[in-house]
């Protein structure tokens, strides 16, 4: 036996895969491979850039976006236009930054790894036009240090834009210039929340920053700045070639939220990974892709997109996969990669070793997160021991409820809650069976 | 002006603050851990949440953070919904967690904001059953204890001793819920502003040090307004006392002076005090060798009838004792006989100083006032090291330019994360001159590294530069000129500018070039302000008071023109080369010594009377600001000790008069000659406001020195005598020295012994005590000020210096003033000795070279009057041709002097 | 404030930035508004020589980029990826994630446990592996997942585990 080097890989072979219709994975090699600069521009790479740098008003830019709905892929689903549209620029301001969230480390995430490692001349073209849009001077990738394949392509990558007059003075004859470096980072989740990541790209601990005010007012060195995940910008480039409607088109009926997504599979199924697919598929369509779960077991559970979204049920697999529909069903899209659980997997432990990574990873400035998840934690492993308490449960449920949105700093902690108390609410019987028998002498 | 809701009642707040500091300004409590008033918020703790409603419809309400919650018009809140109320209770549970529960042995406990806290949000049961988690604790120096199992994370120290005080070696390390504060390393905390970390920190991790040995609870201390007399600043404070024992001083709010916080000096040099070699009873050396103790009535018949026989008696005054002690003693000997007791090189500056501050056309800032200066000139100053709590102002003052970048794009001032990360290292530009580096460089926008006739030449540059009427410098070399005129236009393009000068090089030039620039400044217009640094506490009231140099008292007993002379807290060793002193004392045939420490001089004396410190005696000081303070008594020390002797200066003296004129010793009380003093000394005439007089009263009480809770009050002197005595009387104030009086916070008062509220034992209560939080005491902040501008701006001097050139053959004497070592009382404090770095002797790396002398080797630097060998740091900094040495080691080396350098044996030499 | 100080007579432990190292370091800073931005690279590039970020570093790399040591600190002990303690000449980076432990991590674990008999945040005698669990690798499609040094595996089953030790000498 010998354990396989991972690699990232897509289930779509090329010949299902078009520019038109796959935005992002229509560039992507069949071998796995990064590409290169010269097939990237075969492709008509950076062609968006020359089409808009310079001719195009970069509130025009906006606009498209806005139109197009492209909402954040790094979780939040927040409209890339509308961020771009409040961030501050003019003459009376300081030029800012465009920064790239490549922290990916959500529990179950997997997706902006592939288009980092093959194709990282599409995140430079989105970030060259984002940063046109956003009148910024200056892009960084920030790249959790662990992905040292991506960070090999991405520096290669960024030389040879460089090189060939893409990134630098005078982009394309355009008058606009515009520079990227590659920053990597030194782990710890909480760089992915874009304040964190600002202070963490400042060399600073990751605490996240207070909003108000928000980065587009006052970023990385107190200037303007814009972040936005990979697969955010990757859409960037095919929407401004191909436009709005287009856009909107790919998802059709399925989703007022427009384009593709990245989605994946990962659990205990026969065939874990990725598509690229219309933003709106339905979660079973996915299943049915990964090609069901192993083993003969059934679907117990699951989770719609990373560590911090709530656990769904079987009886929602056939939900439209998007930001607005998942949100209704009490849980949160995500980054729109999956797990399963299967019918023989604890919830307990699984909830145990989520919020154990939650607390571990706090990044330990506001008290709720910093000292009632440990705490969360220390409950669940007594449930799971078996060493309960009667009033472990309600403890639990209060102890999610009080990691609310507005009660802690950041996201951090909303996002540990939401699993715990979903699957609380979802699963009781099995946290009740961790409550010692009475007279069983507890820890 | 803005109206906010809370539960219903609508008040009126300003609009400019989160609700936090706006609900605590209405008096109401709500608990909070992160944010502090000077600090700001950061929203970090989660403690301070309240509920708040979209409008009248919203029943729902959400949780905000009332610290980072703007007290926006027409805000409504609620502090006593149920949902807050829990979140808040959650809070503390979760902040207890892995506490230690360790109150019976913390130092903080009785005067802790985390038990306080944890008691307004009713949290008493202890619900987490699982490990906690521990931790080491440093070694700290000194004066700080550690113990960091007591923390809970509010990251309010980081922010005190990095964001505001610059400290770069304390941090917060790790994450999750694993964070430590601390130093990278073990060892000595560095800044000047270590001590504030007591305060800061809302339980017990960072804790006084030096009271820990002798530790006593806050509610078992007796207190009183103090004014810090470590150095010119003025400083409140509030001393605690126990068995006659100061056991730590605490920041005493002023809302124009100190505000929350002090320095190590002041917080931490008060063991002088308590130095077990105190004369604490009159001594009369005669013949023999050992003195003999003597009573009262013996001591002043003695002491009456040898000055009955003398020819003419010279009254030495200090500018370390009150201005009561002062005048009493002025008038003891006649104005014509009184000396001031300061060197002569000194008086001249501090002579100057007051002329400026009169005819600069420039007012002197309040502390407070310094913070919203926009540019700053500092002439000859290492302010952390002369007047340290001024330099933590000016850092506020150069740092304002945050908040002003903030306000631009709408970040309000408190949102204190937002402002730094907006503003980055933006900064007003503050330039200093002077020979070495300082205090405040790191946030200097120029340092120039200057002999003091340089810095004073630049000066006059400066002034000549802003205001073309202002004498012209001769000879000026073109790079100098060049930051002369970058000076000026920085200061001319300040909002408020504000040039700092003042004595501590002792040199007259220095401070005339400060008023050039003040002047030039006037002249255009500017509002700016002159601030001016004076040495000790009194100094600038002892120089309104007036009286000759020291040189001419010791001149005029040296030549037989006096036999007799009453010395009044002041060591003469250490203002003049010991030879010359020795000489005089000796032709005196009367030397009377009153003090509170066994000085050289003090051993000279024939009859010595041991006088108050400040913890023993009231009084009243000047300080740089021109600002007349009252300091009382905190302890009567007969209470504990019987057999002392101790009174105040000015009472031993009035005493002393009467017995000369044979009269019984009247009942004075210090108001009395506070008042005579002002009626006497035009110059101080305001100083009868500084205080409410010892008939005051607070709804008929007189004020309680002691808490309320004070206990072992019958006890506390049973090893003396069982049955429990009248507590000490005290007609010189409105004081009881007893728990028995007002201690309350509702009816405003000026003078607060201690800050205490019901539910509010931390220094947190003095939000209790003042018009807004940060702002100003109810009743008005103590003091008057004396010094003010006066309509016409004087004349410039044109009295300017050559240029300094190096010698090959001789060097020219710089005394540094040093903020631990360098002050004559508070160095005679264990503490403060433990913490001072060695002294060193420093030269520029090419002198040393040229010197062939290493790092580390032990030279000898002689004067015309006196010498001292010291080991040599070779400074990178420091002109060539200048050599520096730390002030407080050798009296008679003065700034100024040429000097000689010679290489001395490693051991043996006579060193201080 | 220097001046002012008690010097610190263990500080430094006369630690030297190599020379090669500085230069790295101060190419870094050239990528950024400000010197500390570079703090986090310049740590490192420590570790990349040492394996580890020694006590002296800290303040090396503090007066390298002018910022206080305690800053420095304070970034080295955040990040999980720093080692200011010695660590092994491999570091296994065991994912310990949600995905991961649905693929059965635990069970790989304790199989690199025995063999290796460490626990997570331990070094073996022989200083070859140290073990530590780190948050999810992003191939949870390879779950479970585990990088040794720079390289990714995954899935991983325990019996894997014997023979991929032996790669890393
Ligand atoms: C705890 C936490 C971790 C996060 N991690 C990531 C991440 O690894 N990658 C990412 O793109 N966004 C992450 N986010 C979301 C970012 O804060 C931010 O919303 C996102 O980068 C914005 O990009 P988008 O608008 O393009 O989605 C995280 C948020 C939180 C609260
Ligand atoms: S919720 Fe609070 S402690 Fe948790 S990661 Fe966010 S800011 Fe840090
Ligand atoms: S005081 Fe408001 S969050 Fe700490």
């Amino acid at each position: 036996m010998t354990a396989p080097r991972y690699r990232s890989r897509l289930h779509q072979a090329a010949r299902e895969r078009r520019l038109e219709t796959h935005p992002l994975t229509g560039w992507l090699r069949d071998d796995g491979e990064c590409l290169g600069l010269d097939d990237y521009l075969a492709k008509d790479g950076y062609g968006v850039v020359r089409q808009v740098l310079g001719r195009q008003d970069p509130d025009d830019v906006i606009e498209t976006l806005k139109a197009a709905n492209v909402r954040g892929r790094g979780g939040g689903g927040f409209s890339a236009g509308v961020k771009w549209s409040l961030t501050l620029k003019g003459a009376d301001m300081p030029r800012g930054y465009l920064v790239c969230n490549a922290d990916e480390m959500e529990p179950g995430t997997f997706k902006d790894r592939l288009l980092l490692e093959q194709v990282p001349h599409l995140l430079l073209e989105g970030m060259i036009l984002g940063g046109y849009a956003n009148d910024a001077f200056y892009g960084y990738i920030f790249l959790r240090g662990e992905y040292v394949a991506a960070a090999r392509a991405l520096s290669r990558a960024i030389e040879e834009a460089r090189a060939a007059g893409w990134l630098g003075r005078d982009i394309a004859g355009s008058g606009f210039d515009f520079d990227i470096a590659l920053h990597t980072g030194a782990g710890r989740y909480i760089c992915g929340e874009e304040t964190a990541l600002i202070n963490s790209l400042e060399g600073r601990r990751a605490n996240p920053r207070a909003k108000p005010p928000f980065p587009g007012q006052s970023g990385a060195w107190g200037r303007p700045t814009v972040v936005n995940n990979v697969e955010t910008l990757c859409n960037v480039p095919a929407v401004l070639r191909f436009g709005a409607d287009w856009y909107q088109g790919l998802s059709g009926a399925r989703s007022d939220d427009g384009g593709t997504k990245l989605y994946g599979v990962s659990g205990r199924v026969h065939r874990p990974g990725l598509w690229e697919l219309p933003m709106g598929t339905p979660a079973g369509e996915l299943l049915d892709r990964a090609g069901g779960l192993r083993d003969g077991r059934a679907l117990k559970a699951w989770l719609p997109g990373g560590g911090s979204t709530g656990f769904l049920l079987p009886e929602h697999l056939d939900l439209a996969l998007d930001f607005d529909t998942i949100g209704q069903a009490g849980s949160r899209l995500g980054t729109g990669i999956l797990a399963l659980v299967a019918d023989d997997q604890s919830l307990v432990a699984l909830v145990r070793n989520l919020e154990a990574f939650f607390a571990r990873e706090s990044c330990g400035w506001c008290t709720p997160c910093r000292d009632g998840l440990p705490w969360a934690a220390e409950l669940l492993r007594a449930l799971e021991r078996g060493d309960g308490r009667p009033g472990d449960i309600e403890r639990l449920e209060a102890l999610a409820a009080d990691q609310g949105p507005g009660k802690t700093f950041c996201a951090h902690a909303p996002g540990a809650a939401m699993p715990l108390a979903s699957a609380i609410r979802c699963f009781r019987e099995e946290f009740e069976r961790g409550i010692a028998a009475p007279g069983k002498e507890a820890r | 002006m803005a109206t906010i809701e809370v539960d219903g009642r609508r008040y009126a707040v300003d609009g400019q603050d989160n609700l936090l500091q706006a609900c605590l300004t209405l008096g109401l409590d709500l608990p909070y851990f992160c944010w502090h008033p000077a600090l700001g918020s950061v929203g970090a703790c989660r403690q301070c949440a309240v509920k708040q409603y979209r409008d009248a419809e919203d029943t729902q309400g959400t949780l905000v953070m009332a610290c980072m919650t703007p007290a926006a018009d027409g805000t409504r809140l609620s502090l006593e919904d149920d949902e807050a109320r829990a979140f808040r209770a959650g809070v503390i549970e979760w902040l207890m967690v892995h506490h230690p529960h360790d109150c019976p042995v913390c130092a903080e406990g009785g005067h802790c904001h985390l038990q306080d806290m944890t008691v307004m949000t009713g949290h008493h049961r202890r619900r987490y059953r699982f490990r906690k988690r521990t931790h080491r604790n440093q070694y700290l120096g000194p004066f700080i204890a550690h113990e960091m199992n007591r923390c809970i994370t509010c990251y309010r120290c980081v922010r005190f001793y990095r964001d505001y005080a610059g400290g770069t070696d304390l941090g917060a390390f790790g994450a999750g819920d694993n964070v430590y504060f601390g130093r990278h390393r073990e060892g000595v905390l560095e800044s000047a502003f270590a001590g504030n970390l007591t305060e800061v920190c809302p339980t017990g991790v960072f804790t006084d040090r030096t009271h820990a040995e002798r530790y006593t609870r806050k509610w078992d201390l007796q207190f009183a307004p103090g004014i810090c007399h470590q150095c010119a600043v003025g400083c409140n404070t509030s001393p605690g006392e126990r068995h006659g024992e100061i056991r730590r001083i605490e920041n005493r709010y002023h809302g124009e002076v100190n505000r929350f916080f002090l320095c190590d000096r002041g917080r931490f040099g008060y063991d002088y005090v308590n130095r077990a070699d105190r004369p604490r009873r009159p001594e009369w050396r005669g013949e023999s060798a050992e003195p003999l103790v003597l009573d009262v009535d013996a001591a002043l018949d003695r002491g009456a009838e040898a000055l009955r026989r003398a020819r003419r008696v010279i009254g030495i005054g200090s500018p370390r004792a009150s201005l009561e002690g002062n005048h009493q003693l002025c008038d003891l000997v006649g104005e014509a006989n009184f000396s001031t007791g300061i060197a002569a090189r000194e008086q001249d500056c501090l002579a100057r100083m007051r002329r400026l501050n009169r005819d600069a056309g420039l007012p002197t800032p309040t502390l407070r006032d310094v913070e919203s200066h926009d540019a700053v000139l500092v002439l000859g100053e290492d302010l952390i090291a002369s007047a340290a709590r001024l330099g933590l102002a000016v850092r506020q003052a150069v740092l304002g330019r945050r908040a002003a970048l903030a306000a631009a794009r709408d970040i309000p001032a408190w949102n204190a994360e937002a402002v730094m990360t907006l503003a980055q290292d933006a900064r007003h530009p503050l330039f200093i001159a002077y020979p070495t580096a300082t205090g405040l460089d790191d946030i200097a926008e120029q340092c120039l590294h200057l002999a003091p006739e340089d810095i004073a030449r630049l000066g006059f540059a400066v002034a000549h530069a802003i205001d073309p009427a202002a004498p012209a410098v001769d000879g000026l070399d073109a790079r100098t000129r060049a930051q002369a005129e970058r000076i000026a236009a920085a200061l001319l393009a300040a909002r408020r500018p504000l040039v700092i000068g003042g004595g501590s090089l002792e040199s007259p030039a220095l401070v005339e070039a400060a008023g050039n620039v003040a002047r030039a400044l006037a002249t255009r217009e500017r509002r700016g302000g002159l601030t001016l640094v004076r040495r000790e506490a009194n100094g600038t009231g002892v120089e309104l008071l007036g009286g000759r140099p020291l040189e001419w008292a010791l001149d005029v007993l040296d030549e037989g023109a006096a036999d007799a002379v009453v010395v009044l807290e002041n060591d003469l060793y250490q203002r003049l080369p010991r030879e010359r002193v020795d000489r005089a004392l000796a032709a005196a045939r009367t030397v009377i010594v009153l003090d509170h420490q066994r000085t050289p001089t003090w051993e000279r004396a024939h009859l010595g009377l041991p006088a108050a410190s400040f913890a023993e005696g009231d009084g009243t000081l000047v300080s740089l600001e021109g600002r007349a303070q009252r300091f009382y008594a905190v302890f009567e020390p007969r209470y504990h000790r019987p057999e002392t002797r101790i009174h105040p200066g000015w009472r031993w003296l009035l005493a002393l008069g009467a017995s000369l004129e044979r009269r019984a010793v009247p009942e004075v009380a210090l108001d009395a000659v506070t008042r005579d003093c002002a009626r006497r000394h035009p110059a101080l005439a305001g100083i009868v406001e500084v205080v409410p007089g010892a008939e005051a009263r607070v709804d008929g009480l007189k004020l309680a020195r002691q808490p309320h809770r004070y206990s072992g009050r019958t006890a506390l002197r049973a090893d003396l005598d069982v049955s429990e005595p009248r507590p000490p009387q005290d007609p010189d104030t409105p004081f009881t020295f007893s728990m028995e009086g007002y201690a309350g916070h509702e009816r405003p008062r000026r003078e607060v012994p201690f800050a205490w509220a019901p539910g509010w034992n931390s220094p947190q209560a003095w939000n209790k005590f003042t018009d807004e939080v940060g702002g100003h005491l109810r009743g008005g902040d103590p003091g008057v000020r004396l010094l003010a501008p006066a309509a016409d701006v004087g004349d410039h001097v044109d009295a300017i210096p050559p240029p300094f050139t190096p010698c090959a053959d001789e060097w020219r004497l710089v005394v540094l003033p040093r903020l631990f070592g360098g002050e004559e009382t508070s160095s005679r404090s264990a503490p403060i000795q433990a913490r001072a770095a060695p002294a060193t002797l420093r030269l520029a790396a090419e002198d040393a070279r040229r010197l062939d002398a290493e790092e580390g080797d032990r030279l000898r630097v002689e004067t015309a009057r006196a010498c001292v060998a010291l080991p040599l740091h070779v400074d990178a900094t420091l002109p060539r041709g200048l050599v520096a040495i730390p002030a407080g080691v050798a009296a008679a080396l003065a700034s100024g002097e040429r000097a000689w350098l010679t290489a001395a044996p490693e051991a043996g030499e006579a060193s201080p | 404030m220097r001046e002012h100080l008690q010097p610190l007579a263990s500080d430094g432990d006369g630690f030297v930035l190599d020379l090669a190292d500085r230069r790295a370091i101060e190419r870094e800073r050239a990528h950024y508004a400000q010197p500390q931005a570079a703090c986090i690279e310049a740590l490192k590039i420590v570790q990349r020589r040492h394996g580890w970020v020694p006590d002296g570093a800290i303040i090396a790399i503090a007066d390298t980029l002018g910022i206080g040591p305690a800053e420095v600190e304070g970034v080295a002990t955040f990040y999980s990826l720093i080692f200011r303690r010695p660590v092994g000449r491999h570091v296994i980076l065991l994912c310990d994630s949600s995905s991961c432990f649905l693929g059965g991590h635990e069970a790989v674990r304790d199989a690199l446990s025995r063999q290796l008999g460490l626990d997570f945040g331990e070094t073996t005698a022989d200083g070859r592996f140290t073990l530590l669990p780190v948050c999810c690798l992003g191939a949870c499609d390879g779950a479970p997942a585990l990088m040794i040094d720079d390289d990714t595996y995954g899935p991983v089953a325990t019996e894997d585990v014997m023979e991929l030790l032996e790669r890393y000498p």
